[in-house]
């Protein structure tokens, strides 16, 4: 085994502190980087790690998470916009309706595994497609356009950038809060042991069923927030939202930040939502792009940016090896 | 009786021959999809981008070099199989031994890369491929008129399942597979070079895929997204009938084909969505697949 560098956790500490340092600063700095950028960028972290949770700790391969994402991002805008409610509300309502959806989706999707259980997502979140597609209120192929902000509270104007930056900022953190929690937590053990021997756990007695259950609605409802955060920062929920290319995409992140790790598949999300932002000025090539460091982090890259830095890099620890 | 349920005849009977016509494709491609999991285990995400691969391949032998349609039946499958067969070779074998979601996380990759590189290429609306000539035209049936193309189709899709069920139940070359499929090592053990057998599964996989595609061409529009969403479908379709049996995923295909076609005419907001809400439904009742036997998965 030939052990490269890695980085001690004192190291990850200060990276992760200097993080939020400047992710607080961000707004006060509009000349260096865009805030709704960075916002999008949170929304897509936590994402991310929403979808990690059941990928890299569930060993459970979602293969439909914009389905939730998406939903939410409609149900706050018809909460916000059609229903006339503040914008907590509406974040509230996303997240229960991805919730929801996740508890619907995944009582189907678990009942198979492996890749079976990634088709069958796959399968369910085209048809929340087609169903957002075709229902009234979404406006189709426009999407559903000029999602009011409203007021936090009835008090904070959301209009402006700089709170609205911060009301994300904060959600996004709680958000990986409660994902570091629930993976440290005994759940999170039992979920491990259950990824790593499934009828072992099973004989232990432990409910193998309403654990994945659990875990799904978890992931789903995480993915959500990230939805409906995303909503009100552009004011928008459209197809793409809910489009099988986003899928596919926070699966991308996952893999390239790390799947074994609780943080690194944000650092993908940086990654991913970067590039697709520099890219989109020469036209057609994000897709190829995207596919090719799909292909090449599948290849050769299977631990992922947090798995290289926090551990040596060699294949045998790939996560989610199957025994033969 | 000219009417089923307030619906004229020729109406169902049209929607009914869609239906089928649908379901042959789904049926090529699920077959592809079963033979290639059945032996290497992995979940070809990009065979509907093969299957865009073979359209957009006769469409281009059309456009810039004049070849017709029974040239490209023949050659764009060869070309795009081989195709399949080196990705198979220089890349996919690298995966084995590994959990097979990366097999499948591969395949997407390749799905993109294959999809954004048309629509650089080609732009993302449809191009028109003509029906070739000796097949225009139509059959009055009676209570229907039955378009030769379509006809054609099904025949042709029909019989290159019947060709490949031959293959691998009947012939030699079919037994090596069947035993490589059920136990790899001993198989190799008898001097069958499976690694060889693995790339010509493939490949002959997505053969199978582009030519589906070839046939398809004069139908849909040539996109670079028909892939894409076909290949969902054909999920669905395989898990409702399970991966076990050849003929079970063929018989599936058509009837969920035709159920698609009948949905059509019936209440038309659901035709997108009603094979998941089947699967859901089997997955309730019979988490298998109708067909399915469990394997390793």
């Amino acid at each position: 085994m030939k052990r490269r560098f890695a980085l001690p956790p004192a190291a990850v500490r200060l990276f992760i502190a200097f993080a939020v340092l400047a992710l607080v600063v961000v707004p006060w700095l509009p000349q260096v980087v865009y805030p709704v950028f960075v916002m999008k960028l949170l929304c897509m972290a936590l994402f991310a790690c929403a979808y990690n949770l059941l990928l890299g700790f569930g060993g459970i391969m979602s293969f439909g998470h914009a389905a939730f994402f998406g939903s939410a991002a409609y149900i706050t805008g018809l909460a916000t916009k059609h229903a006339g409610l503040t914008p907590e509300v509406g974040i509230l309502a996303g997240t229960l309706g991805a919730a929801l959806l996740g508890a619907l989706i995944g009582s189907l999707a678990i009942r198979r595994q492996g890749i079976y259980l990634a088709m069958i997502t796959l399968a369910l979140a085209q048809m929340v497609y087609f169903l957002f597609l075709q229902l009234p209120f979404t406006g189709a192929e426009d999407g559903m356009q000029q999602i009011p902000r409203g007021r936090l509270f009835g008090v904070i104007d959301l209009r402006d950038d700089r709170a609205l930056y911060y009301l994300v900022l904060v959600l996004t953190v709680a958000g990986l809060a409660l994902i570091h929690r629930v993976v440290n937590a005994p759940f999170g053990h039992v979920i491990v042991a259950i990824r790593e021997h499934e009828p072992r756990a099973r004989s232990l007695g432990y409910p193998v069923d309403r654990y994945k259950l659990v875990l799904f609605v978890l992931s789903a409802a995480l993915s959500g927030l990230a939805g409906s955060m995303k909503a009100l920062v552009f004011q928008l929920a459209a197809l793409t939202d809910v489009h099988w290319h986003l899928s596919g995409d926070v699966v991308l992140m996952a893999l390239l930040g790390g799947m074994q790790s609780v943080l690194g598949p944000a650092i993908g999300a940086a990654v991913v939502v970067s590039l697709q932002y520099y890219l989109d000025a020469f036209g057609g090539w994000v897709t190829l792009v995207t596919g090719v460091i799909f292909m090449v982090c599948v290849m050769t890259f299977r631990s992922g940016i947090a798995g290289a830095l926090t551990r040596p890099a060699d294949d045998t620890q790939a996560p989610a090896r199957r025994p033969d | 009786m000219n009417e089923i349920f307030g619906m004229p005849l020729s109406v169902i009977a049209g929607q009914t021959l869609l239906g089928l016509v649908n379901g042959c494709f789904y049926a090529v491609l699920s077959l592809g999809l079963a033979v290639i999991f059945g032996l290497l285990r992995i979940v070809n995400f990009a065979h509907g981008a093969f299957f865009m691969a073979g359209a957009f391949g006769a469409w281009m032998l059309h456009r810039y070099l004049g070849v017709g349609y029974w040239v490209a039946l023949v050659v764009v499958p060869v070309l795009v199989g081989a195709v399949g067969a080196g990705f198979e070779r220089s890349l996919l074998r690298k995966l084995r031994g590994l959990d097979p979601i990366y097999g499948l996380l591969l395949t997407f990759g390749l799905v993109l890369v294959l999809e954004g590189g048309f629509r650089l290429l080609f732009g993302s609306s449809g191009q028109p491929y003509p029906v070739p000539e000796s097949l225009r035209g139509s059959v009055q049936l009676g209570f229907m008129i039955l378009p030769i193309y379509r006809a054609w189709v099904i025949a042709a899709a029909l019989s290159c399942c019947l060709l490949s069920w031959w293959l691998i139940e009947r012939t030699p070359l079919g037994a090596k597979l069947r035993a490589a499929t059920e136990k790899t090592v001993l198989t190799q053990s008898f001097g069958i070079n499976v690694p060889l057998l693995l790339t010509l599964t493939y490949g002959v996989g997505i053969a199978l895929a582009a030519f589906a595609g070839v046939l398809a061409a004069p139908i849909l529009h040539v996109n670079p997204a028909m892939g894409s969403n076909l290949v969902i479908v054909v999920f669905a379709i395989v898990v409702i009938g399970g991966m076990g049996s050849m003929f079970g995923s063929i018989v599936t295909a058509l009837v969920i084909g035709v159920v698609e076609g009948w949905t059509r005419v019936f209440y038309s907001e659901a035709s997108s969505t009603v094979i998941f809400v089947l699967m859901a439904l089997v997955l309730l009742l019979r988490p298998k697949g109708l067909f399915g036997r469990e394997g390793p998965a």
